[in-house]
């Protein structure tokens, strides 16, 4: 089956981005397909490369990073709400000519539509958040 | 096929178990999440809320979750199933459709 996910709520905060981790590890056990993983809202800050997180906790920006790399997930941060936050990758820091860029590797930036597309072209839509 | 409800939060904090239950049409399933464990506990007052509605609704709540609480699956109302991931994955695809209610 194809799932599409959508992770409302910023790394660390309470249990979304954990919650979803986990369901989609499991889900790509059983052999279903991720259509792709939409990151809005405050969930957008799932993917800052800039988080040094103690030694002995989880980096959450990596785990999915890594997961994507490995099973060739598809993850989209809304740039709306990234443009807010200070979420930028080497495109959107030129265009807005800021001196840095803080977007993990396997994470891109793209709009509301993606979302419509992965709730049209999912089986399931599953929403993580606050 | 009916809906999965999913909740996350603690009936003690939010009101979105009481929105879920009020709603949720009879043979949907309801899942109990992360805080939203809590809900599924014996002897609270949220208890007989959650027990009455399951002539209606079948429950189930996710065990890892309980454990990261230092809570007790024996504590579980009777007839509430304790699922682990796997389990969450699969009530998703036995539904048609997941409400998450944030």
């Amino acid at each position: 089956m194809k799932f599409g996910i959508v992770i409302n709520e910023g790394p660390y905060t309470h249990q979304a981005s954990d919650s979803a981790l986990q369901f989609v590890k499991s889900a790509l056990a059983k052999g279903h397909e991720i259509f792709r993983i939409f990151f809005y809202h405050d969930g957008v800050n799932n993917g800052t490369s800039l988080g040094v997180p103690p030694q002995d906790d989880r980096n959450l920006p990596n785990e999915w990073s890594e997961l994507a790399e490995k099973n060739g997930l598809d993850l989209v941060v809304c740039v709306a709400a990234a443009q807010r936050r200070g979420m930028l990758d080497e495109d959107e820091m030129k265009r807005h000519g800021k001196d840095s860029n803080n977007l993990v590797k396997g994470f891109r930036i793209s709009g509301l539509g993606q979302l419509i597309e992965a709730g049209i072209q999912s089986d399931r839509l599953v929403t993580f958040g606050d | 096929m009916s809906a999965l409800h999913i909740v996350n939060k603690s009936p003690f904090e939010r009101n979105s178990l009481a929105s879920c239950l009020r709603l949720a049409a009879k043979g949907s399933a309801v899942l109990l999440f992360e805080d939203g464990v809590i809900g599924a506990m014996k002897n609270t007052k949220h208890s007989d809320a959650v027990a009455n509605a399951m002539s209606d609704v079948s429950f189930y709540v996710l065990g890892p979750d309980i454990k990261a609480r230092g809570l007790n699956d024996g504590n579980v109302i009777d007839g509430i199933k304790v699922i682990d991931y796997d389990g969450f994955v699969d009530l998703t695809t036995e539904h048609k459709s997941v409400q998450s209610w944030l």
